[in-house]
């Protein structure tokens, strides 16, 4: 096969949907190394390139280290840049995380959420990503392969912009997502052209024009460079969102900006997620509205830039927050979206009770009974009852299994 | 919406047999959902994959618990495995199997079909593999998608004679089950 890849909408491998997308953003580079449950995505990446039906150089590596290694210098010399890597190999780029962050360096990469050794497990959960949270990537967690196919075009233009210049993570649930056959409207070439400008970065690596990325800074300039990043953080806020309208006007669809909501209007009970679980929690929202409770979900689509003010909107009036966690911050006995909702509550006037529940580790399955026991402990706390100030639930542990 | 979960051995094709379902019921006009169980597959090993086709776009991402339909690929499975957990009363499922339907040792309320689909495999495509001959049954016996879709689904995946001989007993068994 060669020429230019089919669009439209088809049924397609999420992995299939965002490796097509990436290539719809024409990188310069890629470079990654193949780890369960990424490996179709890059599969189908050299597929392309072998295929000539797009012009990308991909650089093969011994490891994710080197893989990041490589964007990272592409990227610095001008390059649009795309990877894609889970769990171990997310762990193995730890040190260049901040590197490619450090430099401002705009390279977008999906993360396929998987658990963290030991004991070693392939199935999805978010402590992958979530224990880069402080590296100064951008994170964005995705709820279906049609939001991650535009997604990836929108990191593009959020990263990009000369007024954020940062590294982009655009995190999907592992196998759940990866490796789920669904409709999806694969993007058209002329189309992603006319929508995504061409890279034009802030700094190059230039013999012409000779600059520096990532030097050497003593005590009298290096706590500047952290505070640009963190100021670059705060830009990319209504960029997330100018992305997301922007793509609606272009392309028809939106998934929310920093986040979304759902039935959140009078809601009493107000359901928080990131991910692939935003779909079931819309079913049993729909399911338990027609039954008369008052209960409306927020996704949190952005998790860095953590969205505290949009979040304290929706939630302001609400009797109680429910927050499923995929994550857990060992040493505080909750899930980080948890500890961070609290934290943003602290010192303002709103007083809503903040429930958490540690769901889904290890790929434990999320049915819908599980939801509704949970809602009902949230109905609990609504009409009056007490709230333990304590640690997160974990959800469906079995207990007997720990006690043999 | 319906709900099917496909259970056979690894390397009988039951993940593939549940995306080539949810691209013919997309040709058909409806939502399609499929994912494998996300076992680490060893072949023989038991495995399941699931598949949700609907009206509507389908937003849930849990496993399936109470199906609507079963399709059991190997019938060896019924020993090892409770293939029919939680399948509604309503409901149907599907066994690859030489024995009638009263002959199987199976704890349901839900109707019974059986099909010899390791035969029509061997004596059509030439190999015991079964998953485009379960879907052919599964299309006659459900109603839920043509097998016209379902043809051109696997012409799609496996071009040339292996297409056409897989489609070739896809329409075999799609007419005994019409027709039984």
């Amino acid at each position: 096969m060669t020429g230019k890849l089919e669009s439209g909408r088809k049924v397609v491998e999420g992995s299939y949907a965002v490796a097509h997308a990436a290539a719809m953003c024409r990188p310069d580079v890629i470079s990654a190394y193949p780890i369960t449950p990424q490996t179709h995505i890059v599969e189908d990446l050299s597929q392309f390139v072998a295929d000539g039906a797009i012009d990308s150089k991909y650089v093969n590596v011994e490891s994710e280290f080197s893989a990041l290694s490589a964007l990272v210098g592409s990227s610095a010399a001008g390059a649009r840049t795309y990877s894609a890597t889970t769990s171990q190999g997310l762990a193995l780029m730890h040190e260049v995380l901040f590197n490619a962050a450090g430099m401002r360096l705009p390279i977008v990469m999906t993360i396929v959420n998987r658990s963290m050794s030991a004991p070693i497990n392939i199935w999805n959960d978010h402590q992958d990503s979530m224990a880069q949270r402080d590296t100064g990537w951008i994170q964005l967690y995705i709820e279906d392969a049609q939001e991650l196919v535009d997604t990836t075009v929108q990191a593009y233009m959020i990263g990009e912009d000369p007024d954020v210049s940062l590294p982009v993570m655009v995190c999907m649930d592992g196998f759940i997502l990866s490796h789920v056959f669904e409709p999806v409207d694969l993007l058209d070439q002329e189309a992603v052209d006319k929508f995504l400008p061409r890279f034009t970065p802030v700094r190059a690596l230039d013999p012409k024009n000779p600059e520096s990325f990532g030097m050497f800074v003593d005590p009298e300039y290096y706590m500047e460079f952290r505070y640009l990043v963190e100021q670059a953080m705060d830009a990319s806020r209504p960029k997330i969102e100018d992305a997301a309208r922007k793509f609606k006007s272009a392309f028809g669809r939106y998934y929310g900006g920093l986040i979304d909501t759902y039935e959140t209007d009078g809601a009493e009970i107000i359901l928080v997620a990131m991910g692939s679980l935003i779909g079931t929690l819309r079913d049993v929202v729909d399911d338990l509205r027609s039954k008369g409770v008052p209960v409306g979900l927020l996704k949190i689509r952005a998790f860095r830039p953590f969205p505290i003010d949009e979040i304290k909107k929706v939630i302001a009036d609400a009797k109680v927050v429910v927050v499923l966690d995929k994550n857990i911050s060992l040493g505080t006995g909750e899930g980080a979206v948890t500890t961070e909702i609290k934290a943003g509550l602290h010192n303002t006037d709103i007083n809503v009770p903040v429930l958490g529940f540690v769901v889904g580790i290890g790929g434990r399955d999320i049915p819908v009974t599980t939801v509704q026991r949970i809602v009902e402990k949230a109905k609990d706390v609504a009409r009056g009852g007490t709230v333990s100030a304590g640690a997160s639930e974990f959800v469906d542990v079995k207990h007997d299994l720990i006690s043999c | 919406m319906k709900e099917i979960r496909i259970h056979g051995r690894g390397g009988q094709g039951s993940v593939t047999a549940a995306e080539l379902l949810a691209i013919a019921a997309f040709e058909d006009g409806l939502y399609s959902q499929a994912f494998p169980s996300f076992g680490v597959e060893r072949r023989g090993a038991p495995v399941m994959a699931f598949v949700r086709l609907s009206d509507h776009t389908i937003r849930l991402r849990s496993q399936i618990y109470d199906p609507d339909y079963v399709i059991v690929q190997d019938s060896t499975l019924i020993e090892a495995v409770d293939v029919a957990g939680g399948l509604k009363a309503e409901g149907m499922i599907i066994v690859n199997t030489e024995h009638r339907p009263e002959d199987l040792d199976l704890e349901t309320d839900a109707e019974v079909r059986t099909i010899d689909a390791t035969k029509i495999a061997l004596n059509i495509i030439g190999k015991p593999i079964m998953n485009t001959v379960m879907l052919g049954a599964f299309a006659g016996a459900s109603g839920e998608v043509t097998a016209d879709s379902i043809k051109n689904a696997v012409r799609n995946r496996f071009p040339g004679t292996v297409g056409k001989k897989n489609a070739d007993a896809v329409q075999d068994a799609y007419d005994r089950v019409v027709g039984s």
